[in-house]
């Protein structure tokens, strides 16, 4: 809402203060300062002149004129004009030399088309008065001569712009933000709604209300006989424009310039276009509408309509119709004023995309008692400033509504707010703001019902939300203030305006927590591994496309191709939900390679989204008046996708760098399987890993990871084509586990191990088998086979050559013995070394090398 | 043996003994190497050094005369001994300087063979958020990205024809009436944190939120809030501007200001915006006449977040009695705390994974 201060100053007695002085009090109200403009303050000497005298310049591409105009001083200046609006006689805006225009523009004298130039004739726009700039201004012939234009023509002033919350569509008018600054400065607040329009006898043009849930009141007043010829005065112009409206016609701007001071939309219809009885209802399927956009609208049964013998012809609230709309020709005019429904407005600009000053105040709540004020007020300007005779009558359709009213304990604004408000100060705030409140309870407050243009008030939720205690008092709030239901609500109010920087600053004894859960210990610790690791975090948005499936070569059948999908993308070239974290991951690495990081590795912890097997396609929208059933409950959790928490990690390059001490490593699959191995260490888990074949991973290269017989994921290099298809470095490498199962296999805390205190016997063993046997499937033999009194075994060479045959691999490690009560014999140590050996002969075929 | 006078053992002589004494200080002096000094106590110290062996013969004398030969031997053994330990360590130091300058090395060397990685700034800022809020007490609560409607609007009091529940705000999933959104806010958590947990509840919810802006400096359709819950017996607006006032201190230190502001807020009533003290202008480019602030937009003031008492309606919807329990919400944005916080400028740096940006945040914030 644009403020021009000099509208607010005519209906509030502010003290002599800066724009911004009234703008950081209307901020502390909850009416937010976007900005200041200022204008004018800059302006300097332009004067009213007289045209004397005009020589028409030939010779020239455009129409030149060089005048003699009269300023009031010594003599009269030779300006040098290239608009042909004016004539001798005329009075005009005229810069003088050393003069500044709007913006900071000097105005010299100075030589131009062969003629000196001293100084220069205004239109609207160079005085920053309007967009008019077709030619020069000129001004009423009585104007004086010399006179200061920037005081005659109020060019100086200051334009607040609030953000209005959508609670108080009162303060879209110079009268709301009126008020407020009124209470803000204790200063005498005149309400340019306080008119009194006359009792009328007749009704103006016939009109009904025939669906009560779309309008609660409905007004028409008539003029005739206007001038379609008479021009906005200058003031109103100048006063839309800086309020942020265009000026269009006489007619339309005082609609306008209504809506605006008072904040009640009217709408202009041309008398002698209507037909019949104007009946409010809504739309019946298959209406259509042109609106004033010249665009044909298909209607919704869920539309407000305004409509008369021939049908549909405004949109209530938000559009009118073309074929009734005032000409430049109309001469009878009938202005309607209403009420209309803040929820069938709101629903309706949306649904045809109408966004209007008229919709957006209906959608906020305007004030019910004001259409026969505005109505009133409209028709006196048009017959002021447009020559019309208003016609007497008045058409008043209304639903009898009644007023919502509120009880509250005195205290509770105190109670609220955590510091105590005296009682005449909670009354006085209260009146402040245009409430009634009278002592006592009023039980009635809390039945209710609803009134019929959909606001609840009162009923169950009213009995819920009372707060009742000692000295009661009961509330109604005023018609601009639909937003007051509840009892906070008003102790809002109260709590505002005695201003929010004094409430104290406390803070609350909250009772002892637990700290985090063990699995947000876990999520911090596996970032921070991975991180010292040599990875770094990426957030990547969850979007995906159904490309990426492809390129990850996943198969028809695969799970991770069932994702959810969102209604309205922001790029329709992602419109899925990744079901895997790899997308994103692998694009911020080709990002980063692209800008010259060949070296990467990077993690992403975050849910992937995976919808249930058989859910339902909703999840139901419940009802508030009360908490819902579990099995509510249970039905929204039904339809929502499963969200289970993954990490996944990509690298690329080297992972460790090669430098002045010699040569680097490349990331490879076993970087990705380590960290897997790695995560999993954080859950104090160990996983086992063993070979798969599964995209988007290189079939030779792929580990699955196992905790115990639960799949957690997979890691190790990715496919060639995989790699290929992204733009990846070669060989780029990349993991992807479920924290979620991780999480909920964690074993409890660690138990103590027993420190032998006995000397280690260590024995190595070199053993051939087969080449496709794991590793780890060799190893595992070896623990089993040597029992208890093995304390750790390492895999410390993996030789395949002639020697031992092939075909086939020989693998050496050491074994580290050690007994808990005893320094171990010779014997024992190579006896346990011999059942290890055993072991991995019997299971993997291994044969001690050199046997 | 029989003309064997004791009194005239030869090496016991005072002028022998000296002798002896000069020849090994001098042979000791002389040593020119640890190992030339190795050599010089074999021959002037060791067992069958002359001193030795003169100190053997003390025995042969008469008891009257030992006493005094005795000492003579001594104070000369004691002396060479003396000596060597002072040329050793002179040697040694010798040689240690010599070896230790030799082994010398270029510090400045690089050694980046493993290089660390990082955490992103805008989880660390979570984390370091929670742990100030678990720290008062509050325990972290959680919950899904991908939202029931219920959940994300209409417990939170957002009225069916609220403009942020259009398509124009909110991403719906599978279709605009499938009652599934991508949550707008981290509030749907106190929904589900009332549902789920005893009263009193104190609860800190920082985490992924969605709304369909186009990614720009300022905006990004993937950001991130924190929640704050408390809902106890006699919570009040003083409480909620106190926790506040803490948070922004450990957020930002003793000298940041705030101001409290009357907002609005469908789940909030009364609601309130805690805004910051510009951290560019300082404030300064709101007072007409000085230069412009892009960042604060000339206002001198930055939006933290939002935040109100919990609206009764709210604590209806999920069956706390009104009449009982009050509480305050609030909700702050992270990627606005980081820019506010670390100077970070662009938000469009927070989304795009490039490590330049992300690896001097390292572990903590």
């Amino acid at each position: 809402m644009k403020v021009p201060l000099s509208w607010l100053r005519e209906y509030v007695d502010l003290p002599a203060v800066t724009a911004h002085e009234v703008a950081d009090k209307l901020t502390a109200a909850g009416l937010k300062l976007e900005s200041i403009t200022s204008h004018g303050h800059d302006v300097k000497n332009v004067v009213v002149g007289e045209v004397l005298e005009v020589e028409e310049l030939t010779g020239f591409k455009k129409p030149i004129r060089h005048c003699r105009v009269e300023t009031g001083e010594a003599t009269p200046r030779m300006i040098v004009c290239g608009a042909t609006n004016f004539a001798a006689g005329d009075r005009v805006p005229v810069v003088l030399p050393g003069g500044v225009l709007p913006g900071g523009f000097e105005v010299g004298a100075r030589k131009t088309y062969g003629r000196m130039s001293e100084g220069m004739i205004c239109s609207e726009r160079e005085l920053g008065l309007g967009d008019d700039h077709n030619g020069i201004m000129v001004l009423p012939p009585d104007t004086p001569i010399g006179a200061d234009v920037v005081e005659l023509l109020g060019l100086r002033d200051d334009v607040i712009e609030l953000e209005i919350t959508p609670d108080i569509g009162y303060a879209l008018s110079i009268r709301g933000v009126a008020r407020e600054a009124a209470i803000a400065f204790g200063a005498a607040f005149h309400d340019p709604a306080d008119v009194v329009p006359p009792a009328e006898d007749g009704t103006s043009w016939p009109a009904s209300i025939a669906d009560p849930t779309a309008c609660d009141r409905f007004v028409l007043r008539e003029v005739r006989g206007f001038d379609p010829d008479a021009q906005s005065p200058l003031w109103m112009r100048v006063r839309l424009t800086r309020a942020g409206m265009r000026p269009v016609s006489l007619a339309v701007d005082i609609t306008n310039y209504l809506m605006l001071e008072l904040g009640q939309p009217l709408h202009a219809f041309d008398r002698a276009k209507l037909t019949g009885e104007i009946v409010v209802r809504r739309a019946v399927a298959g209406e259509r509408l042109e609106t004033l956009d010249h665009v044909v609208r298909e209607l919704d049964p869920d539309d407000i309509l305004i409509t008369d013998q021939t049908g549909p012809i405004s949109i209530a609230g938000t559009m009118g119709g073309l074929a009734t709309e005032i000409s430049g020709a109309s001469t009878d005019i009938v202005i309607e004023a209403a009420h209309f429904s803040a929820t069938g407005t709101s629903r309706a600009s949306r649904r045809h995309g109408l966004v209007s000053e008229a919709s957006k105040r209906f959608e906020r709540g305007v004030d019910r008692e004001l259409p026969l004020v505005a109505s009133w007020r409209a028709v006196q300007l048009l017959a002021e400033l447009g020559g019309a005779s208003v016609q007497p009558g008045v058409t008043h359709a209304q639903v009898e509504v009644s007023p919502a009213r509120i009880a509250i304990p005195a205290g509770h604004p105190g109670a609220v707010a955590g510091m105590p408000y005296a009682k005449e100060t909670v009354v006085a705030r209260l009146e402040q703001v245009g409430c009634v409140v009278t002592p006592g309870d009023d039980p009635a407050v809390r039945q209710g019902g609803v009134d019929p243009t959909g606001v609840v008030t009162g009923g169950a939720l009213a009995a819920r939300l009372a707060v009742t205690g000692d000295d009661m008092i009961t509330v109604t709030p005023p018609s601009w203030r639909p937003d007051l239901t509840d009892p906070n609500d008003l102790a809002e109010e109260v709590i505002r305006l005695e201003g929010y920087e004094r409430l104290p600053s406390v803070l609350p004894a909250a009772p002892a927590g637990a700290g985090l859960t063990e699995g947000q210990r876990l999520r911090r610790r596996v970032g921070r591994a991975l991180a010292e690791a040599g990875h770094v975090e990426v957030l990547s948005y969850p979007f995906i496309s159904p490309d990426d499936f492809d390129r990850l070569l996943l198969p028809a059948e695969d799970a991770r191709r069932h994702a959810m999908r969102l209604a309205n993308p922001l790029s329709e070239d992602e419109p899925l939900m990744r079901t895997t974290l790899l997308p994103g991951l692998l694009k911020t690495l080709v990002r980063n390679v692209g800008r010259g990081f060949a070296d990467v590795a990077l993690f992403e912890t975050g849910p992937v989204y995976r919808p249930r097997e058989g859910a339902p396609e909703v999840a139901p929208v419940l009802g508030v008046e009360r908490r819902p059933t579990a099995e509510e409950l249970a039905s929204i959790e039904a339809a929502l996708p499963d969200q289970p928490l993954r990490v996944a990690v990509v690298l690329a390059g080297e992972f460790e760098r090669s430098g002045w001490w010699g040569g680097g490593r490349a990331a490879s699959w076993a970087d990705a399987v380590q960290a897997a191995r790695l995560v999993a260490a954080e859950a104090r888990l160990e996983l086992s890993i063993s070979a798969d074949q599964h995209e988007p991973w290189h079939p030779g290269r792929c580990a699955a990871l196992y905790v115990g017989d639960t799949l957690v994921g997979h890691a190790g290099e990715l496919h060639p084509r995989v790699i290929e298809a992204y733009g990846l470095p070669a060989r780029t490498a990349a993991m992807e586990l479920e924290l979620s199962r991780l999480e909920s296999a964690m074993p409890g805390p660690v138990q103590t191990p027993a420190v032998s205190a006995y000397p280690v016997a260590t024995q190595d063993v070199a053993l051939i088998v087969p080449d496709f046997t794991p590793v780890a499937d060799v190893e595992a033999a070896l623990r089993d086979g040597a029992g208890e009194l093995l304390e750790s075994i390492r895999l410390f060479d993996v030789y395949a050559g002639e020697q031992v045959g092939e075909g086939n691999k020989s693998l050496a490690y050491t074994m580290r013995f050690r007994a808990a009560d005893r320094t171990l014999t010779v014997e024992e140590t190579t006896a346990a070394r011999d059942a290890a050996v055993a072991m991995a002969a019997d299971r993997v075929g291994a044969q001690l090398r050199g046997a | 043996m029989s003309d064997y006078d004791p009194v005239e053992v030869t090496p016991l002589h005072a002028d022998e003994v000296s002798r002896m004494e000069a020849d090994a200080i001098a042979a000791i002096k002389a040593a020119d190497g640890l190992d030339a000094l190795k050599q010089a106590r074999l021959a002037h110290a060791g067992d069958r050094s002359p001193i030795a062996l003169a100190n053997r013969e003390i025995g042969a004398l008469p008891p009257a005369a030992r006493a005094e030969a005795g000492r003579r031997v001594g104070a000369a053994r004691k002396a060479i001994n003396e000596a060597l330990a002072a040329r050793q360590a002179e040697l040694e130091a010798e040689r240690d300087a010599r070896v230790l300058v030799e082994e010398t090395v270029d510090v400045t060397l690089p050694w980046d063979r493993r290089p660390r990685g990082a955490r992103h700034p805008l989880t660390t800022l979570q984390e370091r958020i929670a742990d100030a809020f678990i720290a008062m007490g509050y325990e972290m609560a959680e919950g899904p990205d991908l939202e029931g409607e219920w959940f994300n609007f209409d417990a939170l009091n957002i009225a069916k024809d609220h403009p942020a529940r259009s398509d124009h705000d909110t991403f719906f999933v599978g279709s605009t009436d499938s009652g599934m959104v991508l949550r707008t806010q981290t509030s749907p958590v106190q929904i589900r944190a009332l549902l789920q947990r005893e009263l009193p509840v104190y609860v800190i919810s920082p985490g992924k939120t969605f709304r369909t802006d186009e990614l720009d400096a300022t905006h990004t359709p993937v950001f991130h809030q924190t929640e704050g819950l408390a809902v106890d017996e006699g919570l009040t607006m003083a409480h909620l501007k106190g926790t506040l006032d803490r948070f922004a201190e450990v957020m930002f230190g003793k000298g940041i200001t705030t101001r409290f502001r009357p907002n609005y807020f469908p789940f909030t009533e009364p609601s309130a915006e805690m805004d910051l003290k510009c951290f560019v202008c300082r404030g300064a480019s709101a007072v007409p006449g000085n230069p412009p602030c892009r960042t604060c937009k000339s206002e001198g003031w930055i939006e933290w977040g939002g935040c109100g008492m919990v609206n009764p309606r709210v604590l209806v919807a999920c069956g706390v009695d009104p009449s009982r329990y009050s509480g305050f919400a609030f909700g702050m944005g992270i990627e606005r705390t980081l820019m506010f916080r670390h100077n970070a400028e662009d938000m469009r740096d927070m989304v795009e994974g490039d490590v330049r940006f992300t690896l001097p945040f390292g572990m903590e914030i």
